[in-house]
């Protein structure tokens, strides 16, 4: 760099080095391209193979969907004492998947964690239709949807009775609802400014007027930019409380009630940790595939993959030690039921699911403890796998609790048909359906948060606080 | 179109710290009119521009305060008052269990407005602009950063602007011109 001639000094305005603003602007401008490049081209092959199966997926959600409410749930495995079945282990596998995204997104950005940047987009997305999935498991349990609005919200009805507030399944309602509707307007807000500059990008003209309707008229003013921030801020500010209660108010479905194994107090941080393993694990593995597809290892790099592995570590160590407490709380306790409960868990009928769970929740992750293959992400990718596998079972071994109650005479094996599975399959099917359309027209990553992080992107002088 | 009406005129900045200095010029001059256009979020540019704190968090715990209570009173009113039924022995005013349910009300109640409120006061949902008229809105929505200075400020002048971003080191002025109007 060439020392500036001595007479430029006595200029008033700042010494802008030209060079170092030219670098900027490339740099944005690359930032812009490099993310929104998967929006502007015609989708690939590999793309569309992979919609297709996931339609397939769908479909057959569908059909289960629909032969179940032709049919009645008696289609389902579901007996006497097994009133849940899959379909609550599959809502509440799916809620879990979804917290990944609300913690990196909203968590993190009040922990003013950097590196959450290039990935809260894609974690919010995913949270979003992870809800919208887990909403129809509920839903369809009611066996006839359209009057479940009745059952599940206090709306007048000839009958004059209102629905009972002191029950956790009308908690439910209202954190998983308000959960998704909070989730679609943060997500929605931090999508305005990325939407505006898709707008101002896109050369077509249907693609102008729908990014530009979408991007409700955004200028990129500073006295809007102002507001801006502040609402982003409020609602990470909300999130974070919401996220904790929603599977708080989850685990009090099966907390407050008196089967043995479900009624404990370590259940809600239980789950919610349970949800963040299960959700990063999720979050990894569609990252993983997503960055290399879309090529952007740069934005999205072995750096955050690692960081997002030691999360994944240190919420196994919590979901371990909740397994461990429970079976020791169940032995101190000295209430035979209990007792029973967790030995039968362990060694019953569906042992092996117990099995599976702590292999792959507990046993597997601890070789995040080497540095190697956290930064392998063929390694991180088989596990990522597996942790969502045993977060499946988990569910369904609480679930399983059901089988062996306090009176033998009701006691009743649970056997899944094949509506269970195909509803279990087909919801994979709607999850990754919504999210390849997802990748495909909106940018995957936050261009304007990813901007202002950019080298050189903010005031050299004027950075204060 | 050779007597369109000037709307503005806008300067293009490349990098932060010119924007910032410019910014603090035109606030020092006295202009009222007059915005920052930027790519993202800069830093200490709402103190350059010399912007009043934004009241959207009063919005937020307003609208979550009204929210809760609201369903606090809903749910004493339809389980103690309209139609009380006793479950599991307890009071039918039972406050604690019906805490979950304040709350969620009152998140969905802040979010709700916290949505509006950014709507309303960063006035989204307009799609007429100079800047979206004149094609400048592509270069500060992808890397560039505008300084706006708008015609109906009574210190504007088309050549005293031009002079005032000429100053501040501005390569890039461009003059904003009204929309074609299709009723004129």
């Amino acid at each position: 760099m060439n020392p500036p001639p001595p007479d430029s000094s006595t200029l008033e305005e700042p010494v802008v080095d030209s060079s170092r603003a030219a670098k900027l602007q490339a740099d944005l401008r690359k930032l812009d391209a490099d993310i929104q490049a998967p929006m502007e081209s015609f989708p690939t092959q590999r793309w569309l193979g992979a919609f297709g199966l996931a339609q397939i997926g769908a479909v057959i959600f569908l059909i289960t969907f629909v032969y179940t409410i032709a049919r009645g749930i008696g289609v389902w495995g579901n007996n006497n004492p097994v009133g849940w079945g899959f379909a609550i282990t599959n809502f509440v596998f799916w809620i879990g998947i979804g917290h990944a995204g609300t913690l990196i997104s909203a968590i993190l950005y009040l922990l003013r964690q950097k590196w959450r940047t290039p990935i809260a987009r894609f974690a919010e997305a995913m949270t979003i239709f992870a809800v919208i999935v887990a909403l129809q498991f509920p839903l369809v349990h009611t066996g006839r949807p359209w009057l479940a609005a009745y059952w599940l919200l206090p709306l007048p009805n000839a009958n004059n009775i209102w629905v009972n507030f002191r029950s956790p399944l009308l908690w439910d309602v209202f954190a998983v609802s308000t959960y998704a509707l909070v989730s679609i307007m943060f997500w929605y807000t931090g999508l305005i400014p990325d939407l505006a500059a898709a707008r101002d990008r896109a050369q077509h003209r249907v693609r102008k007027l729908v990014y530009g309707i979408l991007s409700l008229g955004w200028k990129g003013s500073n006295r809007a930019w102002q507001h801006y921030e502040k609402a982003y801020l409020l609602f990470a500010g909300l999130s974070t409380p919401l996220v904790l209660s929603v599977h708080s108010v989850v685990s009090f479905d099966f907390a407050t009630s008196v089967i043995p194994g479900w009624h404990t107090t370590i259940f809600p941080p239980y789950f919610v940790a349970g949800a963040v393993f299960s959700g990063f694990a999720m979050v990894a593995t569609l990252i993983i595939i997503m960055r290399k597809y879309f090529k952007l290892q740069h934005v999205i790099t072995l750096d955050h993959l690692d960081l997002m592995n030691r999360i994944v570590l240190v919420t196994s160590l919590m979901v371990g030690y909740a397994y461990m407490m429970e079976l020791f709380i169940a032995w101190y306790s000295g209430v035979v039921f209990e007792r029973f409960a967790f030995m039968n868990r362990a060694m019953g009928s569906y042992g092996w699911a117990y099995a599976i769970m702590v292999t792959c929740n507990v046993i597997l992750p601890q070789l995040l403890w080497f540095k190697k293959i956290r930064r392998t992400i063929k390694f991180m990718f088989i596990i990522s796998i597996f942790v969502n596998i045993g977060m499946w079972f988990e569910r369904f071994v609480i679930i399983m609790a059901l089988h062996r109650d306090y009176l033998p005479s009701s006691w009743h094996d649970f056997t899944p048909t094949w509506v269970d599975y195909g509803m279990l399959i087909g919801s994979f099917g709607l999850f990754f359906t919504l999210l390849l359309l997802f990748c495909r027209f909106l940018p995957t990553v936050a261009i304007a948060e990813a901007k202002m992080d950019a080298p050189g992107a903010q005031p050299t002088g004027g950075h204060h606080e | 179109m050779s007597d369109r009406k000037v709307v503005g005129i806008i300067g293009l900045f490349d990098d932060p710290d010119s924007l910032i200095a410019a910014a603090k010029k035109v606030r020092d001059t006295g202009y009222t009119k007059w915005d920052c256009h930027t790519p993202y979020p800069v830093h200490g540019l709402d103190d350059a521009m010399g912007l009043k704190p934004t009241p959207m968090p009063y919005i937020t715990i307003t609208a979550g305060l009204i929210g809760g209570a609201l369903a606090m009173y809903m749910m004493y009113w339809m389980s103690a008052v309209d139609y009380p039924v006793r479950i599991g022995g307890k009071p039918y005013f039972s406050w604690p269990a019906f805490v979950p349910i304040t709350f969620e009300a009152f998140v969905l109640f802040a979010g709700l407005a916290t949505m509006g409120g950014m709507i309303v006061l960063t006035k989204l949902g307009s799609w007429a602009s100079p800047l979206h008229d004149n094609d400048v809105m592509g270069e500060v929505t992808s890397s560039r950063m505008g300084v706006v200075l708008d015609a109906d400020d009574e210190k504007f002048g088309e050549d005293s602007a031009r002079d005032l971003l000429g100053e501040v080191g501005c390569q890039d002025i461009r003059v904003l011109y009204a929309a074609d109007d299709e009723e004129a």
